[in-house]
C-alpha cells in the first residue's frame, strides 16, 4: 500500500517545477512535448495528452512517480465482461468443479456493473446457452419472449414491400428469444460469481504483459489519478497487475488491446482484414394497443441506398409493460463522407410503417455499438502464447442471422474446455511460470465446432452485396446460393478491404440532407447520447488519442470534410473555428464516448486510436 | 476516547443516468440502473481515512443501510480505507419508506454501541437531496455538530470545523463527541484500486437489523406521486413592446 502522501510530496514539486518552465510560453495550448519527437506542427493546438502517445519517462512532470505496480497471481485472467467471457469463466469453473480441482478465474470488465456496456438487439438463440446450462430455465434465465412472429419486409420511401420469411432463410428466428442482453450478462454474471469466479467490474485492463520470451504474461488495469494535460494528480495510483499461465481476450468487436496483439503477433497475416457495422439502439415503452409481446421486424432499403449495406430491427419485449427495442446498422464500407448513420436512423423511424408504433411512446434508453460483419473470411489467428482471443474481439457474427451472441459464447466455452487441462496440468507441475501457456487447440476445436460450420455457410452473403445491383444483388445471391445451396458453393468471395479505405473525398459526393427531429419519434444527438447515461471522469486525458495531432484538421477535414463528425453516435468529435484566426480545429468531447469504437475503425487516416478510459467509466446501459 | 470514526454511507443512483418515473408514479426506476456511493459519502470516507494515516484517530467503521446491494458500497468504503462494515438490512418496502429520521436514529444507535467519538457524514444524499440526517444524528445523540465541513481538524479533545455558509465561511470548535457532514471542497476522494478492492473482500461486514437496534422503521410520510418536472415551454418572440405588453395582459401576468 503506498501512502498517498509520498506521491503528493513529488509530484507537485515537479509540478512547481514544471510551472517555472512553462511561464515563458505565451499559451498553454501550444506547450509541445518534452524529449520525444514531436509530430504535430508548433500551429496546431495540442489535442493528445495520453501517455500512450506521450510516453511519461520522457515526461519531467513523472519524475520521482512511483511507478511499481501491485501484482497478484491467478490461473486464468479474462478480459472482458460480456457474453465470451463469461461463458468462457464459467465454463472453466463448471470443469473445475467436477473434477474437483482449485481454479482461480479473474475477470476484469471496464464497466461499473456487469452489462452496463453491453449493448445488442438481440434475438438469442439458445443452443450455446443450452449447452453451457442445459438447466438455464430453472435458474432464471432472462429468455422472456419467445418469437412469435417474423416480419422482413424492403423499405422504400412511402412504402413497404412484405419478403415472406420461409423456412431455411438465415434470419429467420423460430425457435430463438428476444432478450436484453445487458441482463442477459447481468444473469451470466450472477451464475459465475456462484461459481467462484471473481469478477472486477469498474477495473479496465489497460495494457498487456510479457514474459521475457514475449509471450502474454497478463494484463495491467488503468492507472488513476491523471489529469486532463497528462500530468499526474494527488490522487495518482498506478494500475494493478494481474499474471495468469493463459489470458483470454473478450473484449468485443474491435478491442483495443486485441488490436495491439494482432500487431505484435502478427495474427492477421492470413485473413482478411476485419469489416464492421456500426449499429445504433433506443428502447421504448409504447402504447399497449400496439404491443405485439415476440413480434420481430427487420428491413432493409429506405433510409439508405442499394450500395450503403445497412437495415433495422424492431423487437417487441415481453417484460411486463409495452417495450420495443429497435434500431439500426449502418455498413461501415459506405463511401459517402455525409452519411450520418445516427440521422438515417432517426429518419427511418419516420417511415409509415415504423412510425405508427412509436406514435404516443416514450423513448427510454439509446446507446450504439460497432459490430463485425467479416465472418468466416476475417477471422485471424486465434491463438498465440500466453493467450487467445474469444467471442466479437476476432469476430463470429453471423451476419445475415445478425446474430452473434449464441457463437459468442461458444467460442468462449471451447476456450474454456482448451485451456482447462493444460492450466491444470501447469497449476500441478508447480514451477515457476516464465512463459504463457499457447493453446492451439482451441482454434482447432473451434474449426471443427458448429460455429465454423455455421459461419461458413454464410460467408458469401455479405460480400454479394459488393456488385453494381447492391443489395438487391446480395439478395438474390442469398436467395440461390444460401437458401438453396446453403453456401457449399465452392468459391468464396472477398471483402473489399479495410472499411476505413472506403471513403471518398468530400467533394465526389453529394451532401445529404436530413430532416430536422421532431423531438417525438425522432430526436437531436444531444439528448439521445444524455439517456445512454454516459460519463467519464472529466479530469482525465481524453481516452480517444491521435497518432498526430495535425492529421484531423489537414487531411480529414481538408478530404474528406471531417466524417467523424457525423459517424460518431455521441457528439464526441466536433470541428470548431479556433478562438484567434482563421481556421478550425478538432474538439474531443471525450467524456461523451460510449465506447463504440467506429471512430477507431472508420476514421479514413486511421489516426484515432481508442484506447481504455479509467475504469468505470462509459454508457449506463440498463438491459440494452 | 475509542478513536473510533463512524462513516455513514449510501448507496444512490449514479449522478450521471437519467432518472426515469416507474409509470405508476409511485417512485424512480431503479432495477438494473447504475448506483454508486453517494458523492458527499466519499468525501466523508476519505477524511475519515485521513484522520487515521493521520494517527488521529484508529479506526474507521462504514455503516449504510439498505437491501443486499448496500454490502457493494460498503465494499467500496473498506476498499478507500474504512476497517471494517456495518450493514443494516432494510429491504422491499421498509427500503422505499425508509428516511432520514429512521437512519439518524439507527445511526445514534450504532454511535452509542460503537462508543464512537466522531460521526461523519455526507452533508446530504444527491437522490432526496434532504440535508437532514447529520442534523438528526446529532440532536438525537445531544452531541454537538459541524456540518457543511470545508476543513475539520482535531484539537486536543476538540473539533475545529470551517464551515460553508451563504456569504462565507464560519469556524466553529466543537466539543467531541461530535457529529460532522462533509461539503465538496473537503478533500479529493481517492480512488478504490483493485488491490485494495481485492483485500476488501478479506474486511469483515457485520449484519443487523434495524429492529436489534430498536429503531422503528413504520414511517410518518406517505408518498402519494413522483412527477417529473413539466417540460420547459418554448417561448414566444414578440416584434414590438405592444406585442409584448398585450402577451402579458393575455397570461394574466399584468
Amino acid at each position: 500500500m503506498f501512502p498517498a502522501s509520498r506521491y503528493s510530496c513529488h509530484a507537485s514539486r515537479c509540478i512547481r517545477a514544471l510551472k517555472t518552465v512553462q511561464v515563458d510560453h505565451t499559451s498553454p495550448q501550444l506547450y509541445t512535448t518534452l524529449g520525444r519527437r514531436s509530430s504535430s506542427s508548433l500551429s496546431t493546438p495540442r489535442i493528445t495528452t495520453h501517455y500512450t502517445i506521450h510516453p511519461r519517462d520522457k515526461d519531467p512532470r513523472w519524475e520521482g512517480v512511483e511507478m511499481e505496480r501491485f501484482a497478484d497471481e491467478a490461473d486464468v485472467v479474462i478480459v472482458g465482461g460480456g457474453p465470451a467471457g463469461l461463458s468462457a469463466a464459467i465454463r472453466l469453473k463448471q470443469l473445475a468443479n467436477e473434477q474437483q480441482k482449485e481454479l482461480r478465474v479473474c475477470l476484469v470488465e471496464k464497466a461499473s456493473q456487469m452489462g452496463a456496456h453491453t449493448l445488442s438487439g438481440a434475438c438469442l438463440e439458445p443452443s450455446a446457452l443450452h449447452e453451457l446450462f442445459p438447466d438455464w430455465k430453472e435458474r432464471g434465465a432472462p429468455l422472456n419472449t419467445p418469437v412469435t412472429e417474423d416480419i422482413f419486409s424492403i423499405l422504400t420511401e412511402k412504402h413497404r414491400i412484405p419478403v415472406p420469411m420461409l423456412p431455411g432463410l438465415p434470419m429467420r428466428n423460430h425457435g430463438n428469444y428476444i432478450i436484453r442482453l445487458g441482463n442477459f450478462v447481468g444473469w451470466l454474471a450472477e451464475q459465475a460469481e456462484e461459481l467462484g469466479v471473481e469478477l472486477y467490474p469498474g477495473y479496465a485492463a489497460s495494457e498487456v504483459l510479457f514474459h521475457e520470451d514475449g509471450s502474454v504474461k497478463g494484463i495491467a488495469t488503468n492507472d488513476v489519478g491523471i489529469a486532463k494535460d497528462g500530468s499526474p494528480k494527488d490522487v495518482f495510483e498506478r494500475g494493478m497487475e494481474l499474471h495468469a499461465k493463459v489470458t483470454l481476450f473478450g473484449e468485443g468487436c474491435h478491442g483495443h488491446l486485441a488490436k495491439q496483439l494482432y500487431k505484435r503477433f502478427n495474427l492477421r497475416e492470413n485473413c482478411e482484414p476485419q469489416t464492421y457495422a456500426i449499429g445504433l439502439k433506443e428502447v421504448w415503452t409504447i402504447e399497449e394497443k400496439k404491443w405485439r409481446p415476440g413480434r420481430v421486424e427487420h428491413s432493409v432499403g429506405w433510409p439508405l441506398n442499394r450500395n450503403t449495406y445497412g437495415g433495422s430491427f424492431l423487437y417487441h419485449l415481453n417484460e411486463g409493460e409495452p417495450m420495443v427495442a429497435l434500431g439500426f446498422v449502418v455498413g461501415l464500407d459506405y463511401s459517402n463522407p455525409y452519411l450520418n448513420p445516427f440521422r438515417e436512423f432517426q429518419r427511418w423511424k419516420h417511415h409509415p410503417f415504423v412510425a405508427p408504433t412509436l406514435e404516443g411512446g416514450h423513448r427510454i434508453a439509446y446507446g450504439a455499438r460497432a459490430l463485425n460483419e467479416g465472418g468466416f473470411q476475417s477471422v485471424p489467428k486465434l491463438t498465440f502464447p500466453g493467450g487467445l482471443l474469444i467471442g466479437c474481439s476476432p469476430g463470429f457474427m453471423n451476419v445475415p442471422k445478425i446474430k452473434g451472441t449464441h457463437t459468442a459464447m461458444k467460442s468462449g466455452m471451447l476456450a474454456a474446455e482448451a485451456i482447462f487441462p493444460r492450466v491444470v496440468a501447469v497449476a500441478e507441475g508447480g514451477e515457476a511460470e516464465t512463459t504463457g501457456l499457447h493453446v492451439p487447440e482451441y482454434a482447432e476445436a473451434l474449426k471443427a465446432s458448429w460455429v465454423w460450420k455455421e459461419l461458413r455457410a454464410v460467408r458469401n452473403i455479405r460480400p454479394s452485396f459488393h456488385n453494381y445491383f447492391g443489395l438487391y444483388g446480395g439478395m438474390i445471391y442469398t436467395g440461390i446460393f444460401y437458401w438453396i445451396l446453403r453456401g457449399k458453393e465452392p468459391w468464396t468471395l472477398k471483402h473489399c478491404g479495410r472499411d476505413a479505405d472506403q471513403l471518398k473525398p468530400a467533394k465526389d459526393c453529394t451532401p445529404i440532407e436530413y430532416p430536422k427531429p421532431d423531438g417525438k419519434i425522432s430526436f437531436d444527438l444531444l439528448s439521445s447520447v444524455a439517456l445512454s447515461g454516459t460519463n467519464h471522469e472529466g479530469d482525465q486525458p481524453a481516452h480517444l488519442t491521435l497518432m498526430d495531432d495535425s492529421v484531423p484538421v489537414n487531411k480529414n477535414l481538408a478530404i474528406y470534410d471531417g466524417p467523424e463528425q457525423r459517424f460518431c453516435p455521441a457528439g464526441v468529435y466536433e470541428y470548431v473555428p479556433v478562438e484567434t484566426g482563421d481556421g478550425m480545429r478538432l474538439q474531443i468531447n471525450a467524456q461523451n464516448c460510449v465506447h463504440c469504437k467506429t471512430c477507431d475503425i472508420k476514421d479514413p487516416s486511421q489516426n484515432i486510436n481508442w484506447v481504455v478510459p479509467e475504469g468505470g467509466g462509459g454508457p449506463a446501459y440498463n438491459g440494452m | 476516547m475509542s478513536g473510533r470514526v463512524l462513516v455513514g454511507v449510501k448507496r444512490v443512483i449514479d449522478y450521471a443516468v437519467k432518472i426515469r418515473v416507474k409509470p405508476d408514479k409511485s417512485g424512480v426506476v431503479t432495477d438494473g440502473v447504475k448506483h454508486s456511493m453517494n458523492p458527499f459519502c466519499e468525501i466523508a470516507v476519505e477524511e475519515a481515512v485521513k484522520l487515521k494515516e493521520k494517527k488521529l484517530i484508529k479506526e474507521v467503521v462504514a455503516v449504510s443501510c439498505g437491501p443486499q446491494q448496500a454490502q457493494e458500497t460498503i465494499r467500496t468504503a473498506l476498499a478507500m480505507g474504512a476497517d471494517r462494515g456495518i450493514h443494516v438490512e432494510v429491504s422491499g418496502k421498509d427500503y422505499d419508506n425508509l428516511g432520514p429520521l429512521h437512519v439518524s436514529k439507527i445511526m445514534a444507535a450504532l454511535a452509542k454501541k460503537e462508543e464512537a467519538q466522531l460521526v461523519i457524514l455526507g452533508k446530504q444524499a444527491i437522490d432526496d437531496d434532504c440535508n437532514q440526517t447529520g442534523q438528526m444524528t446529532a440532536a438525537l445523540l445531544d452531541w454537538p455538530q459541524g456540518t457543511f465541513a470545508s476543513e475539520v481538524t482535531l484539537e486536543g479533545g476538540k473539533v475545529k470545523v470551517v464551515r460553508e455558509i451563504d456569504g462565507g465561511l464560519e469556524t466553529v470548535k466543537i466539543n467531541m463527541p461530535a457529529v460532522v457532514t462533509a461539503d465538496l471542497r473537503l478533500n479529493t476522494p481517492r480512488y478504490a484500486t483493485l488491490p485494495n478492492i481485492m483485500k476488501a473482500k478479506k474486511k469483515k461486514i457485520a449484519n443487523v437489523k434495524p429492529s436489534e437496534l430498536g429503531v422503528d422503521l413504520t414511517s410518518r410520510l406517505e408518498v402519494l406521486r413522483v412527477d417529473e418536472p413539466p417540460q420547459r415551454q418554448a417561448g414566444i418572440k414578440v416584434e414590438t413592446v405592444d406585442d409584448l405588453v398585450g402577451k402579458l395582459r393575455e397570461t394574466g401576468s399584468i
